[in-house]
């Protein structure tokens, strides 16, 4: 019953998945079932963005850094792997989708040992200097990666070389070109649902409140007994490891390339854009917003040249007008459950004013 | 013997020495309170106890055995609850999950579930209040849940930093008559308190600190008592 209760919400996500490809994907077009990816992979960096700077309240901005981890550790398995298999790097269905989804499985651990990394000597630094540490490992992971040698694409060459030489052809500032399509509905969405089920699993569990009193009250919290530094590395792993899938998602999704520019510091910003207008620890929230803030601009396309002025003002009277973000650290549905006050008639004797 | 022994205890904040070999004993079973002007070191006393400061030297014995050093978190596990000056609740828990974080070291259901029965019959107000989000309580109320929440983790030594604070006179009687109760069914607390008045009514045995210095140190209703202590501290002659 109990190992029942806990993989069913998992065969969910699966069930979930597969009615985002062929019961929503068809009703749209290409162009829409693409921005439908763009959506779910956003849900993902989003959704666990919010767990550092949401659920255990540490301002991270370099999620991009972790994605581009596990991106690249992804691309480079799927497209050299791909040569050593098929001879290709051409998508093969069947036995291809399993290296594709063993290449992001790796990308996303990769990824989390990079947070960790990261994230055992820097989390003893609070506020505004841990948002400079993840600043500057955002900004070394993207200049080393600028500085790897081209892709290779000659079959013969591929075969001949060590894992160490194609472990640094990675396309350096060109990006890595190449990589076959993998990324589609039923992935970005599984993963997606996955992480969802774990984050509100986590905000309803005991796990989860002790990441939540860590970010109300650290000194608090340890005073309860709580290892502080651990959850805030635990937060930071996690997090790691599904922007490192998504970043997997992104690179092997048609119409983008892997390069170390679009996972800079802007794309850092627009993840930490969206936690926070969806309200840091609000898991719905962060949804929301992932959707929001991906449409937004596709819709303003026809303001061209304005859009992204528009863009800033909508974000800034947004904060004017609700600074704690849509739902601050609800969810929506908690939006309708009012506080239960119940306030006494009469004060029995003895009691406080 | 002594349920906590603090020996010669120092401690710098950068420049400043805030206090001056320190030490003091609290007897196991016992209320034993540390009074003092602002600025006068008390609460660095119990954050230095409790590890949330380091000393610079000096010793801190924990029934007979060195606590120096050891991390908060697993102080608590030892049996050592703090109640942090400000109160420190969760704002944005319910009462309920603040009350569930005390426990939060305990794996055994039932005592915590008798615990909670316990914290809420001395704090009726928290019953009433229980779904209700912690920072939505009034100053006495968040008073009451820092209490009651430390009393979940079924502390040997609650350390209360300043429980008056802040808050109206008729509610400052009540969480002194409830600090008794705890006290009486087995709870040794060591109570830090600028309302000398009411620490030294409730205390067995009290400090008087100065600058980083004890003092004074007496049975309580003599220190009570003493001219010093009525002049400086309880605003007599």
């Amino acid at each position: 019953m109990g190992y029942l209760r806990a993989v069913s919400p998992f065969l969910g996500a699966i069930v979930l998945a597969f009615v985002m490809q062929f019961g929503v994907a068809p009703m749209f077009g290409a162009y829409y079932q693409k921005l439908l990816i763009d959506i779910g992979i956003n849900i993902v960096l989003a959704v666990s963005l919010n767990l550092v700077n949401g659920f255990a309240g540490q301002f991270s901005i370099g999620h991009a850094a972790f994605m581009a981890v596990g991106g690249y550790a992804a691309g480079a398995i799927t497209y050299y792997g791909s040569f050593h298999v098929f001879g290709d790097a051409l998508v093969h269905h069947g036995q291809g989708d399993v290296l594709f989804l063993a290449a992001t499985l790796v990308g996303g651990c990769v990824a989390a040992v990079a947070g960790w990394v990261v994230g055992l000597p820097s989390l003893r630094l609070k506020g505004d200097y841990l948002a400079i540490v993840t600043l500057g490992f955002g900004e070394i992971v993207r200049v080393l990666l600028q500085l790897t040698d081209d892709v290779m694409f000659k079959r013969a060459d591929i075969e001949a070389a060590s894992v160490g030489t194609l472990a640094l052809a990675l396309g350096g500032a060109l990006g890595f070109g190449g990589l076959p399509f993998y990324t589609s509905i039923v992935w970005t969405y599984f993963f997606a649902f996955t992480l969802l089920v774990i984050a509100v699993r986590l905000k309803t569990s005991g796990e989860g409140r002790a990441f939540l009193s860590v970010r109300e009250n650290e000194i608090a919290a340890s005073a309860m007994g709580i290892d502080t530094t651990r959850y805030k590395v635990r937060a930071f792993v996690l997090a790691a490891f599904f922007a490192g899938i998504a970043g997997s998602l992104f690179a092997h999704e048609i119409g983008t390339t892997l390069n170390p520019r679009e996972l800079g510091f802007q794309k850092s910003f627009d993840i930490v854009i969206m936690v926070v207008l969806g309200g840091m620890g609000s898991i719905s929230g962060a949804v929301l917003a992932a959707i929001v803030l991906t449409l937004l601009p596709e819709f303003l396309r026809e303001a061209a040249s304005y859009r992204m002025i528009i863009y800033a003002l909508l974000l800034i009277s947004m904060m004017i007008l609700r600074p704690q973000g849509l739902f601050g650290v609800r969810e929506v549905w908690e939006l309708y459950r009012r506080p239960k006050v119940s306030r006494p008639q009469v004060r029995p004797p003895g009691s406080l004013p | 013997m002594a349920l906590l022994t603090v020996k010669q205890l120092d401690v710098h904040y950068g420049a400043i020495h805030a206090l001056k070999g320190l030490s003091l004993t609290v007897e196991a079973g016992q209320i034993v309170t540390l009074i003092g002007s602002n600025g006068a070191g008390k609460t660095t006393t119990l954050k230095t106890i409790s590890s949330l400061l380091r000393p610079t030297s000096g010793d801190i014995l924990f029934d007979g055995q060195s606590i120096v050093g050891r991390p908060t978190h697993e102080l608590v596990r030892l049996g050592i609850a703090h109640a942090p000056e400000g109160r420190g609740i969760f704002a944005n828990l319910t009462v309920d999950e603040n009350l569930e974080m005390g426990a939060y070291v305990r794996r055994d259901k039932v005592g915590i579930a008798a615990d909670r029965e316990r914290a809420l019959t001395l704090f009726p107000r928290l019953r009433e209040r229980l779904t209700q989000s912690a920072g939505t309580l009034s100053g006495g109320e968040q008073q009451m849940l820092a209490i009651g929440r430390a009393l979940l983790a079924r502390p040997r030594l609650l350390l209360l930093d300043e429980p008056s604070l802040g808050l109206a006179p008729q509610v400052v009687r009540t969480i002194f008559d409830i600090i008794r109760d705890i006290n009486a069914s087995g709870t040794t607390i060591l109570l830090v308190e600028q309302n000398a008045h009411m620490a030294l009514g409730v205390a067995h045995f009290g400090y008087v600190l100065e600058v980083g210095q004890i003092v004074m140190a007496d049975r309580a209703e003599t220190l009570a008592k003493s001219d010093e202590v009525r002049k400086a501290y309880l605003g007599v002659g």
